[in-house]
C-alpha cells in the first residue's frame, strides 16, 4: 500500500483518536480516514466499538459486528474511541481529573480542519493569538503580553509541559463574569494531543481541563476532537459545548490559512519569539521522536 | 516556451481597482501567493503571502494604512520595507532583530499592477493608446496552461502567434498572467473609445468567456500540468533560534539632506533620504539614528516619522546655546543636498501599543520621539493624549504634523513651573492598569514627571523615558584587569581611569564619541567577566545579558574582563 511509506513507525504505533464513543451507532457503519487509510467502525450489541480497515462498506450500512474478523485494536478513553494501525502501547496518557465524580465531562464535537495535526496542536499551545482570534473572550487588545513561563520536556512521562502560563482574559470561561488573569498549564503527552488546565472561576483550588485530540487524516488534513472536563455547577452541557465550539470555530479559519499546512521542523522555516517557547519545545520533541507525519522534517 | 518558477518577466497580477483604500488583495504569480496592498501614501506593496512568524496568510491581515497587521498575533509590518515594527506578545520590547518579509518588485501602469521575480527584466513597452488611454478589461481567469491560453488568444483574435505571454490584436493587448502551470488570468487592455465604453467592455467580455470555455474544455482532455513548486526562503540563522539578547552593531549608511527648514525658533528640521530614492531601513516609534557630523562628532536624533514612512527620516535639531559642537555643526554648516553618514535606527525608547491610555509628555526638542509615538498611536486608533511644553508659542516645532493628529494634543506655552506640575498631574491622574506615560525633555522635567507619577501610584514599569545624556555620577573607584582577546594584551585599569583611556594609552585604536555612556560608539563585546554597567545606552535586559560594555564609563565587577578587541 502506497500510504505505508508515508507513515513513520512512531506514528504508526501510536493510539489515534477516531470518534466520540457515544456518537458511533450500534449496528451501523461509520467511516473515516486515519493516516491516509480508510477505516470503518461500529458498535456491537454490548456497545463496544469495533474498528477495521474499510473495504467495501459504506457509511450507514447495517452490519453485524460479530462478522468482522480482522479488527484493529480498540481503546475507549475520555469519551473517545482510539485505534492504531501498528502495535500500540497498553494504554494512553493519563488525565486523572476525568475520573473525578463531580466534573462535567463532555465531547465538544469532531471538526474537520484543512491543516496538519501538529499545526493544530501548536495553535492549542499558543496564548499570543487570544486577543486577535478569540477577541473579547480569551483575550482582548490592548492586553496582548505573553508573560514569561516555564517549559520542560518531562523525561519520565515523555511529554512537553508548560507551566506558569498567565494571560489576561475578559471572559475566560462560560462561568466567568469579569476579566481576570488566568493561569494555564499545558501538556503535550502525545504528538497529536494536548491537554490544558486553567483556573476555574467557580473553585480556586481546582482547574478546568480542556483537551484537543487530533485525528491525522492525511499529511495536511485532520479532525479535531474536543474534550471538556469542567467544574461548573451552573452551565448546561449544551452551553459548555457551544462555548468551546465558538472558540474552535474562531481557530479554524486561521489554521486553514497557515502555509505550509504541514508543520515545518527546520528551525529556520519560521521566526520564533520568547512567547513561542512551548512551540519550540514541541517541534524539537517531534524531531527527536522521529515523527515524520504531518510535518516537514528537518533536512539532513 | 515552458513556464518556470524563475520566469524573469514582468506580469500583471491585479487591476489597480483591486486595491481600494485599506484593502489587502490576494495575488498569485507562478505558483506563489502574494499579499498585495496599497498604503495610504499610495505605495503598492507586493509581499510573499505569509507572516514570517507562523506562516499565516497576510492577505487575511488588516491594512492599517502605514502598516499591515497579521490576523494571528497582530505583528505589524511596515509599508515599503516589510520590516516588523511591533510584536504584541512582547509589547515592551522593540523587535531588535531584523524580521523582514520577502518583497517583490512593483509597477503600476495602464490601470494594472505588475510584478516580477526581480527588477532586472525590462518593463513591457506599450505604444500610446491612440488619442486616449488604455482601458483595462475585466480580468478573465482560465484554468488552462498560460502558453495554451496565449496561443488560444492569438488564434481567436487572428493575431500573430505570440512569442511570449503577450498577444497584440488590433486595438487591444492581452497579457496572460501565469498564475500556475495550469492556471491563468487574461488581463486585456483596449484603447478607450471614450464613447460607448460599457458596450465595448461587455462585448470583449463575451468573447473572452467563450474563449475561456473552449480552452477549458480542450484542456480537460489533456493531463493537467504539475503545479509549480515555489519554495519559502529560510529565515536567517539568527532569527531561527530563540535569541539570547544580543546588542546589534548596526551598520551605517549615507543619506542626502533632502530638505532643511526652520520648524520653530531655534529648531531646524532635516529630512534625510536615500540617495537613489530607495526606502530606508525599518524603524519603530521612539527610535533614533546616530548622525556623524562633519566635525567628527556623533550625535543622536530621534526619528519623528509615522508608520510606514520610510522614504526619508525627519529629525529635529535644536541649536543649543551651550553645545560641544554637535547642534551647531548640523544647524549651521549642513545644507540641502549635502551627504551625511547615519546609523541604522536603534530603539531604546520602545512604545507599547497595549495601553488602555497613553500619556505623552514632551518639552522643547523632546517632541521628536513623542511625535513619532503619537503618529503611530493615532493611525491605530489607540487612546492617547499629548502634552507639549514650550517656552513660547514660536518655539513649538513640527506644528503641521501635530495639527494633523486626531487625538488630544495640547501645546502649553510659557507655563510657570507650578502650572506645568499641575498640568502634568492632571494629565496623569491616579494610575490604573495598563496605563503608560512617556516623557522626553530636559532632566528637570523628567525628574518632575517621575516624582509626580510616583505620588499618583504609577509603577516604574509604566513610566518610560530616554536619556540622551548620562546624568549619573560615574563611580570609577574600582580597579581590575582587562584582557584584549584579539590584540593579545593584558592591561590594568586603575581607579580613576576608564577602560577606554587605558586602551588608548596602550596604543589600541578605539572609536568613541560622547564619552559619557550615552551614544554607544565605544560599545565592545564582552567575552568573559561581569560588567559593572554605568551607561544609559543599553537597556535593562541588554545589561543583564552581560554581552556588551561601553568602555567609556562602565567597569568590571569581576577581577578580570575579557573583551573582543
Amino acid at each position: 500500500m502506497k500510504s505505508d511509506k508515508l507513515i513513520d513507525p512512531v506514528t504508526r504505533d501510536l493510539w489515534q483518536v477516531i470518534a466520540a464513543a457515544e456518537e458511533v451507532p450500534i449496528g451501523a457503519v461509520e467511516t473515516t480516514l486515519l493516516l491516509d487509510t480508510p477505516i470503518a467502525l461500529t458498535r456491537d450489541g454490548e456497545g463496544q466499538p469495533v474498528v477495521w480497515l474499510r473495504t467495501v462498506e459504506e457509511a450507514g450500512d447495517e452490519i453485524d459486528a460479530d462478522e468482522i474478523v480482522e479488527r484493529l485494536p480498540v481503546l475507549v478513553r475520555y469519551g473517545y474511541v482510539w485505534t492504531s494501525l501498528g502495535n500500540p502501547p497498553p494504554d494512553i496518557f493519563p488525565i486523572p481529573e476525568y475520573a473525578e465524580p463531580d466534573r462535567k465531562n463532555m465531547s465538544c464535537g469532531s471538526i474537520g480542519v484543512n491543516v496538519s495535526a501538529p499545526r493544530a496542536v501548536e495553535n492549542f499551545l499558543d496564548m499570543g493569538h487570544f486577543p486577535y482570534v478569540h477577541t473579547d473572550i480569551l483575550g482582548a487588545e490592548p492586553h496582548t503580553e505573553v508573560k514569561e513561563y516555564d517549559v520542560e520536556v518531562s523525561e519520565e512521562r515523555d511529554e512537553v509541559l508548560a507551566t506558569r502560563c498567565r494571560f489576561f482574559q475578559p471572559r475566560a470561561a462560560l462561568s466567568a463574569t469579569e476579566g481576570i488573569e488566568v493561569e494555564y498549564v499545558y501538556r503535550v503527552p502525545h504528538p497529536f494531543c494536548s491537554v490544558l488546565y486553567k483556573s476555574c472561576p467557580e473553585d480556586e483550588s481546582r482547574r478546568d481541563v480542556i483537551a484537543i485530540f487530533l485525528q491525522p487524516m492525511t499529511q495536511d488534513r485532520c479532525r479535531a476532537h474536543l474534550l471538556q472536563s469542567m467544574v461548573d455547577s451552573v452551565s448546561t452541557i449544551t452551553e459548555l459545548r457551544r462555548f468551546q465550539q465558538t472558540i474552535f470555530g474562531q481557530d479554524k479559519p486561521i489554521l486553514e490559512n497557515q502555509m505550509p499546512r504541514r508543520l515545518p521542523l527546520d528551525p529556520r522555516a519560521e521566526t520564533p519569539i520568547r512567547a513561542d517557547k512551548s512551540a519550540i519545545a514541541y517541534r524539537r520533541w517531534l524531531s527527536r521522536k522521529g515523527i515524520a507525519y504531518g510535518v516537514i522534517p528537518q533536512a539532513g | 516556451m515552458t513556464l518556470s518558477i524563475d520566469d524573469a518577466r514582468w506580469h500583471p497580477i491585479a487591476s489597480s481597482d483591486d486595491l481600494p483604500f485599506r484593502h489587502v488583495f490576494h495575488g498569485q504569480l507562478l505558483g506563489r501567493e502574494l499579499a498585495v496592498w496599497r498604503a495610504d501614501d499610495g505605495n503598492v506593496n507586493i509581499w510573499e503571502n505569509r507572516c514570517l512568524h507562523r506562516g499565516v496568510r497576510l492577505s487575511i491581515g488588516i491594512n492599517e494604512g502605514g502598516e499591515l497587521k497579521c490576523q494571528y498575533h497582530g505583528w505589524r509590518y511596515a509599508n515599503r520595507s516589510a520590516g516588523c515594527t511591533y510584536i504584541p506578545a512582547h509589547p515592551a520590547d522593540a523587535p531588535a532583530r531584523r524580521i523582514q518579509n520577502r518583497t517583490y518588485p512593483v509597477r503600476e501602469a495602464f490601470g494594472l499592477v505588475w510584478s516580477a521575480p526581480s527588477e532586472n527584466a525590462a518593463f513591457p513597452d506599450l505604444p500610446p493608446a491612440g488619442a486616449g488611454t488604455w482601458l483595462p478589461l475585466r480580468p478573465m481567469p482560465v484554468n488552462v496552461a498560460p502558453e495554451d491560453v496565449a496561443a488560444g488568444l492569438a488564434k481567436a483574435f487572428d493575431a500573430e502567434s505570440p512569442d511570449s505571454l503577450t498577444v497584440r490584436a488590433g486595438d487591444a493587448v492581452y497579457f496572460v498572467q501565469p498564475v500556475d502551470a495550469g492556471r491563468s488570468v487574461i488581463r486585456g487592455l483596449i484603447a478607450d473609445p471614450r464613447t460607448d465604453t460599457l458596450a465595448l467592455l461587455r462585448d470583449r467580455n463575451r468573447l473572452l468567456v467563450k474563449l475561456r470555455d473552449r480552452l477549458e474544455r480542450s484542456a480537460a482532455r489533456k493531463p493537467a500540468p504539475a503545479p509549480l513548486q515555489p519554495t519559502y526562503e529560510k529565515v536567517s540563522a539568527e532569527l531561527a533560534t530563540m535569541p539570547d539578547i544580543a546588542v546589534p552593531h548596526g551598520g551605517t549608511m549615507i543619506v542626502v539632506v533632502k530638505r532643511k527648514w526652520q520648524t520653530a525658533r531655534g529648531v531646524t528640521g532635516f529630512e534625510l533620504a536615500d540617495r537613489s530614492g530607495s526606502h530606508l531601513p525599518t524603524f519603530q516609534p521612539g527610535a533614533h539614528i546616530d548622525v556623524h557630523l562633519p566635525n567628527g562628532l556623533v550625535r543622536q536624533y530621534s526619528i519623528t516619522n509615522g508608520p510606514g514612512e520610510l522614504l526619508s527620516y525627519v529629525v529635529g535639531v535644536k541649536r543649543e546655546e551651550v553645545s560641544k559642537g554637535g547642534s551647531h555643526a548640523l544647524a549651521d554648516s549642513v545644507r540641502e543636498g549635502d551627504l551625511l553618514t547615519i546609523s541604522e535606527p536603534r530603539n531604546n525608547f520602545p512604545l507599547r501599543r497595549d495601553a488602555t491610555r497613553t500619556v505623552l509628555v514632551a518639552a522643547g526638542i523632546g517632541i521628536t520621539p513623542i511625535l513619532s509615538m503619537a503618529r503611530f498611536l493615532d493611525k491605530s486608533d489607540l487612546p492617547y493624549e499629548l502634552h507639549y511644553f514650550v517656552r513660547d508659542a514660536d518655539a513649538a516645532a513640527f506644528r503641521d504634523r501635530l495639527n494633523a493628529l486626531r487625538g488630544k494634543v495640547t501645546v502649553h506655552d510659557a507655563l510657570a513651573r507650578d502650572a506645568i506640575r499641575q498640568t502634568i498631574g492632571e494629565a496623569l491622574g491616579r494610575w490604573s492598569f495598563a496605563q503608560h506615560v512617556y516623557i522626553c525633555g530636559p532632566g528637570s522635567m523628567l525628574e518632575m514627571v517621575r516624582a509626580l507619577a510616583a505620588d499618583l501610584d504609577w509603577p516604574d514599569e509604566a513610566v518610560h523615558f530616554e536619556y540622551f545624556r548620562n546624568d549619573r555620577v560615574i563611580d570609577d573607584s574600582s580597579s581590575f584587569e582587562i584582557e584584549l582577546a584579539r590584540s593579545a594584551m593584558t592591561l590594568q585599569v586603575p581607579a580613576g581611569k576608564t577602560i577606554l583611556e587605558v586602551m588608548r594609552e596602550a596604543g589600541v585604536t578605539v572609536l568613541s564619541s560622547c564619552e559619557q555612556g550615552a551614544c554607544g560608539t565605544c560599545m565592545t563585546t564582552v567575552i568573559e567577566g561581569e560588567v559593572d554597567h554605568q551607561d544609559v545606552y543599553l537597556n535593562e535586559s541588554e545589561k543583564r545579558a552581560n554581552k556588551a560594555i561601553m568602555t567609556c564609563v562602565s567597569r568590571a565587577k569581576s577581577a578580570r574582563l575579557v573583551l573582543d578587541i
